[in-house]
């Protein structure tokens, strides 16, 4: 079954002019994003038979769609209040990405965020009352490394017993909403608060450097996009992960240490999902509740993939988003929508995104490789090495 | 012979006598919730199953805490919606009434298209598997989220539930069995098919020409191929009656073991089958053991909270937080699969995308 | 061309001008093939020829685009394995389709299961009828034992089996030989011959010339997709073969000249490594190996060769003894360690040691330098010195790629192969070491490979090699060590070794046993 046959001359490649290159760059993810919006629009006419009570309007996508449009990008405040809400996803998209690119599959964004959080109000809770320049640092380092430990458990179980990321990464987002519900209806309960909260931050809280309330962690997610793409693709030890990534064995026969980069992966990835979740304390919300939480674990894991674990590409990603969700409460008002068809939407994004080769046989698209050679996975593409261009 | 004064004595040692005080709870507290026990361990029984008879045939399937999701909400939605059409009295076996019916055949119906999803996009499109199953998770919490919301605007009336059936006293009052006859006996017709379920799945994987095919189709699908086996086709099938064991596990959760849904109500369990699956190493009696002692940690959570231990370990108990006992499972998963995980050996081709030899 | 055949009864199998397709290449054009009854006909030709996709053919794995095949004269459509296997085509395949953790008799019944009734396996009837078709072709075999933990002489018979139980006819083998020493070889042949004699026919696919013109009643020779030619033994001789199997005039062996070895660089001590299952598969290996000479080492395939290798080169903790390099103790040290000691490691599987096939071929030229300079400086990479070089190392060995940047898992395997040699072989070496270094490869990369290693030899180089191709070992090596059960069994002078010496070396270990006959043979 080996059929190496007599070998076939090599494929003729025909230079690309830059529209096509660009087109095929950017076809799969245009396509896909169209293809979801009509069918969020189909599932809305659905939602209306649904929900009895009101006249059946066949615009009513359109209005929510533009309702969405308006409150993502619609005046200055809204583009402000879109980078917001992309800033912790670009993070935990990078974190989801980074994993991906060591072969790791980090579905613990949502724990390793809460936990990041936690950190972070902890220390900024107890630099309440230093001066900012100190206060800000030292609390967004206790949230990079709190996030960084529940990266590391995961991790070291892996190299060490083999444990599957997967089970043991979500296993510790439900430990860490008990934890976190221990903690902020515990010691760090402001006393005879009626329900759960911790004190303010103070002076640890992110200053504000855009609009009303573009905080600090919008630059930081900028900073960290550009420096995981630097990382990966220009450092020895970018070159390791992808390596461990790609196939271990011929990382270790080169030297590498895969277990060692398996837990340095987990950690690093589990540091920047903290990093997510400073970012939203400190930024944003400037205390913890018990209801501290958001939808940011499964927005990462979509962001990544959207993304294909490309850093650089993860900005956009982070920001489409970010919008829908910054959009969203203006829909729910004037559209009467619940804001979960974000969800929904998200939803369709990934389930055509997965299903892409058969969008790209049908535009005709990136011809298959010749005669029967290796198995081309859907993972290599999605942020693996496989070159799709 | 009176022990109560050896049993004391026991508790009284330090350190040791906790040991022995909690083995004394655990005895104490154990059998009359062994029914319970049973009921929690249905949902994560019937996952285990479905990631059994997936990772048997080669695929795995992280999307079952997913499945489970989108057919305990249907299952619930279409009791809701059926419920005031037909106004019949629950029947007196099980409480069945054709809403009940019509519901469960949904949630299996649901579960068979979201398995097949899953298993096009792994099986045929070669996806990365668990890339399709964390997808299919996002898609039902996301789905469900959202129709959730939007019925919950209609303040429906509750969907009707599944009743236990009672076995005769003279059987449960058994000195010694009786709980064993009530834990299997005791139980909605979900559960009690669950049981049945794994016993058959034990028996046709190890000595019918289908669990023959199944395993080596999960081992070697080359060989298989070779002589002549549908790899894909088994693949498909294997998955999608897979997939309609998990929504059996979900409609269990919501038109049996209660009679509601919450977004979310899976709480991880598709997860936790996972890891009570590769701890009964991929065997259905094995996977439904498992499910038994994670059910029992799920059930000894709430029993500490409601009836906790007296003595020197109560006092202890009472100090710890209870989050964390509700976080004992999800630690106890980790544990077992750090433990466990690295001495079993799961199916050879398990995971791999398989390209058919057979060119057109 | 006229081959005068025996009795003149309908060919058992005839395949009429079949010619099979696939993008970019012509697999099989135009080729005739016919298979008498009782007739063992051997299929020759080298590696990419063609003679796998024309059994898929016939096994109805691939469906030709042109040409017809016949049943003793009737004129078929083959849909698939399962029609073809009720038809009686039956193909034993080079790797064997067996499931290691399932027993013999599992894997004799998948897909032809008896069945007991509609749901439950027979097993009691399947194991007798395993066991009389074992005793009828001359062996004895436990139709409980599991598959994994048979020697591969005896998954051999299994295959065969499989085959018998479903009342095959026509036995396609598909390079059966490749795994088997010498000894076990003449066992299958003696199978073999008793399956002919009973009215089966057996096409025989094989690069090995000389076991060919032993066994076959009829030879068809193949090269790039179509037949040159079609011989009896008794007419042909392996020099006739072997040209018209590779179209020119072939100079079988290298010659590899006179070795001049110096001192001692690979010392070997008692060396003890366990395998991936945890059994000790290394067992107390000694060896040395002088600058300047080859040391091959022969032996079937699962006596410890590779994991010995891996001890060697680091990728594998011995669990006792030592091993020396120039000197100086490297046991149990990474695999940089060992490769920054100038030592150059050639891997059996390639895709999986020697290559990162989704990374481009310059990254995987500097796969095991990438740390260094010029390649990086401290952590950063110099992607610009990263391309010179690879560009020149694709020129210096003749790599056929378009460019630097295209992702290993693109190039062909022997291109793949001198890939990992361009990187290996590119700086002075004290020792090299390569494992089944030509695996695989067409005739063209087979020697420009063998002649890089005796050029490496010549300039003072240690070279270990490891490879289960008996020829190769014995073309190449100075010196030969026959590996059996984990140890160095002997140690014999390449210029003197006798091959059937070595063979029965490599299948018995050296110890007084009372050989295997066909009719006792157990497992």
């Amino acid at each position: 079954m080996s059929a190496s046959l007599v070998p076939a001359p090599a494929p003729v490649r025909r230079p690309r002019g830059l529209a096509s290159r660009v087109w095929s760059v950017t076809a799969v993810p245009l396509v896909v994003t169209v293809l979801s919006v009509l069918v969020g629009a189909a599932i809305i006419v659905f939602s209306e038979l649904l929900v009895p009570g009101h006249p059946f309007d066949l615009g009513l996508p359109l209005v929510a769609y533009s309702a969405l449009l308006s409150g993502a990008l619609g005046n200055p405040d809204a583009i402000v209040s879109t980078l917001v809400y992309s800033t912790p996803l670009v993070f935990g998209g990078l974190a989801v990405g980074f994993g991906f690119k060591a072969g790791l599959f980090n579905i613990g964004a949502q724990g390793q965020f809460l936990v990041g959080a936690l950190g972070a109000v902890m220390a900024g809770v107890a630099l309440a009352d230093a001066p900012a320049p100190i206060a800000i640092p030292l609390a967004a380092l206790a949230g990079i490394i709190a996030g960084g430990i529940w990266g590391f458990i995961p991790g070291f179980l892996k190299a060490v017993s083999g444990a599957h990321e997967v089970v043991s990464t979500i296993m510790l987002n439900y430990v860490a909403v008990q934890l976190l519900a221990a903690l902020v209806s515990g010691p760090l309960k402001v006393p005879r608060s009626p329900s759960p909260v911790t004190f303010d931050v103070g002076n640890a809280a992110f200053p504000v450097i855009l609009g009303r309330n573009g905080h600090l962690g919008i630059a930081l997610a900028l900073l960290a996009a550009i420096f995981v793409w630097w990382l990966l693709y220009r450092t020895t030890w970018g070159f390791e992960v992808r390596a461990v990534g790609a196939n271990p064995d011929a990382a270790r026969y080169a030297g590498m240490r895969p277990k060692l980069i398996t837990i340095a992966t987990m950690t690093f990835s589990g540091a920047l999902a903290g990093l997510a979740g400073t970012s939203v304390l400190l930024g944003v919300t400037h205390s913890m509740t018990s209801s501290f939480g958001t939808t940011v674990g499964f927005d990462s894991i979509a962001v990544a993939l959207l993304a294909r674990s490309n850093p650089l590409v993860i900005l956009p990603a982070a920001l489409l988003f970010g919008g829908m969700r910054a959009g969203a409460g203006l829909m729910q008002i004037k559209a009467q929508i619940p804001v979960e068809l974000v969800d929904v939407l998200q939803a369709t994004i990934l389930l055509f995104l997965v299903a892409s080769p058969v969008l790209r046989r049908v535009l005709r698209m990136g011809r298959r490789r010749a005669g029967p050679t290796g198995v081309d996975t859907v993972a290599a593409s999605m942020g693996g090495e496989a070159v799709v261009v | 012979m009176d022990i109560g004064p050896l049993v004391n004595g026991l508790y009284g040692i330090p350190v040791l006598g906790l040991l022995f005080q909690a083995v004394g709870y655990l005895v104490a507290v154990l059998p009359p919730n062994s029914t319970s026990i049973m009921s929690q361990a249905t949902p994560l029984a019937l996952a285990a199953l479905c990631g059994v008879l997936c990772e048997r045939s080669g695929i795995v399937n992280i999307g079952i805490e997913g499945t489970m999701l989108a057919s305990a909400f249907t299952a619930w939605v279409v009791g809701v919606a059926l419920n005031p059409m037909f106004q019949a009295a629950p029947s007196d076996l099980f409480g069945i009434t054709i809403p009940l019916v019509i519901a469960l055949i949904a949630a299996l119906g649901v579960a068979l298209l979201i398995s097949a999803l899953h298993a096009w996009l792994s099986i045929s499109l070669r996806a990365d598997q668990i890339i399709s199953g964390t997808i299919i998770n996002i898609a039902a919490f996301g789905v469900t989220g959202y129709l959730d919301q939007l019925i919950s605007k209609t303040s429906p009336a509750g969907a009707g539930e599944f009743t236990r059936f009672t076995p005769p006293d003279a059987l449960t009052n058994l000195p010694g069995v009786g709980w064993i006859v009530s834990m299997f006996l005791n139980q909605g017709p979900i559960a009690m098919s669950a049981i049945v379920l794994i016993v058959g799945a034990q028996v046709w994987l190890f000595r019918s020409r289908w669990g023959l095919r199944t395993r080596a189709v999960g081992e070697h699908p080359r060989a298989a191929e070779t002589v002549g086996i549908d790899v894909i086709r088994l693949r498909y099938r294997n998955v999608m009656v897979g997939g309609m064991l998990a929504g059996l596990g979900g409609a269990f959760l919501s038109i049996e073991a209660t009679n509601s849904f919450q977004l979310g109500m899976t709480n991880g369990r598709g997860f936790i089958a996972l890891a009570a699956m590769i701890m009964g190493r991929w065997t259905p009696l094995g996977a439904f053991a498992s499910a038994l002692l994670f059910a029992t940690f799920l059930q000894l959570g709430q029993l500490i909270n409601i009836a906790p231990p007296g003595g020197d370990l109560g006092s202890i108990m009472s100090a710890v937080p209870a989050q964390l006992f509700d976080a004992l499972p999800y630690i106890l998963t980790i544990v077992i699969l750090a433990g466990v995980v690295g001495r079993s050996i799961p199916p050879a081709a398990d995971g791999q995308p398989y390209e058919r030899e057979s060119a057109t | 061309m006229t081959v005068q055949t025996g009795p003149s009864l309908a060919p058992a199998l005839e395949m009429r001008g079949i010619t099979k397709r696939y993008p970019g290449v012509v697999a099989n054009d135009g080729i005739s093939l016919e298979v008498h009854p009782g007739e063992i006909h051997a299929l020759l030709g080298e590696n990419g020829a063609g003679k796998t996709t024309l059994m898929n053919v016939l096994y109805g794995l691939a469906r030709p685009d042109e040409g017809e095949i016949l049943l003793n004269g009737q004129p078929v459509r083959i849909a698939g394995p399962s029609d073809a296997i009720a038809r009686g085509i039956n193909m034993v395949h080079q790797h064997f389709m067996l499931v290691p953790v399932l027993s013999v008799a599992d894997n004799i019944l998948l897909g032809e299961e008896t069945m007991a009734n509609r749901v439950f396996l027979d097993r009691k009837e399947a194991h007798r009828r395993i066991v009389e078709l074992g005793r009828r072709f001359g062996f004895e075999i436990d139709p409980e034992a599991k598959v994994g933990s048979l020697s591969v002489g005896w998954q051999q018979r299994v295959e065969i089996l499989k085959a018998l139980y479903r009342n095959a006819r026509i036995l396609v083998l598909d390079e059966p030989t490749a795994v088997l020493t010498p000894q076990e070889t003449e066992e299958i042949f003696a199978v073999l011959r008793r399956l002919a004699a009973e009215g089966h026919s057996i096409v025989f696919i094989s690069h090995k010339l000389y076991e060919v013109l032993e066994i076959a009643d009829r030879i068809t020779v193949i090269r790039r997709g179509r037949v040159v030619g079609e011989r009896l033994p008794a007419e042909t001789n392996e020099d006739d073969l072997a040209e018209l199997m590779v179209g020119r005039e072939v100079q079988l062996t290298v010659d590899r000249g006179t070795s001049h070895p110096g001192e001692p660089v690979l010392r070997v001590a008692g060396l003890q490594a366990k395998d991936d299952r945890g059994h000790l598969a290394v067992r107390g290996v000694d060896l040395e190996v002088r600058a300047g000479e080859i040391v091959g080492i022969a032996g079937v395939a699962g006596n410890g060769q590779d994991e010995f290798v891996e001890a060697i080169i680091g990728l594998r903790r011995p669990t006792a003894g030592t091993v020396t390099l120039a000197g100086t103790d490297v046991t149990g040290r990474s695999p940089r360690d060992i490769n920054e000691a100038a030592v150059a490691y050639v891997p059996a599987d390639r895709h999986r040691f020697g290559l990162i096939t989704a990374f481009s071929l310059a990254d995987n030229l500097v796969l095991t330098s990438y740390y260094r300079r010029p390649y990086a400086r401290g952590m950063l990479r110099d992607g610009d010195a990263i391309q010179r070089d690879a560009v020149s190392a694709i020129e210096r060995f003749d790599i056929r790629t378009p460019s630097a940047t295209v992702t290993a898992g693109t190039l062909s395997g022997g291109n793949q192969q001198k890939a990992i040699v361009a990187r290996e072989f590119d700086r002075d070496l004290k020792l090299l070491v390569l494992d089944q270094p030509t695996r695989g490869l067409d005739v063209g990369s087979i020697e420009f490979i063998h002649r890089q290693v005796i050029a490496k030899r010549d300039a003072g180089t240690a070279v270990l090699l490891v490879s289960a191709e008996l020829d190769e070992v014995l073309e190449m090596s100075d010196r030969i060590g026959v590996m059996y059960a984990g140890q160095i069994v002997a140690i014999i002078d390449g210029r003197t070794a006798d091959k059937n010496e070595v063979g029965l070396l490599m299948a018995t270990g050296g110890a007084e046993r009372g050989g295997a006959t066909p009719g006792e043979a157990r497992p």
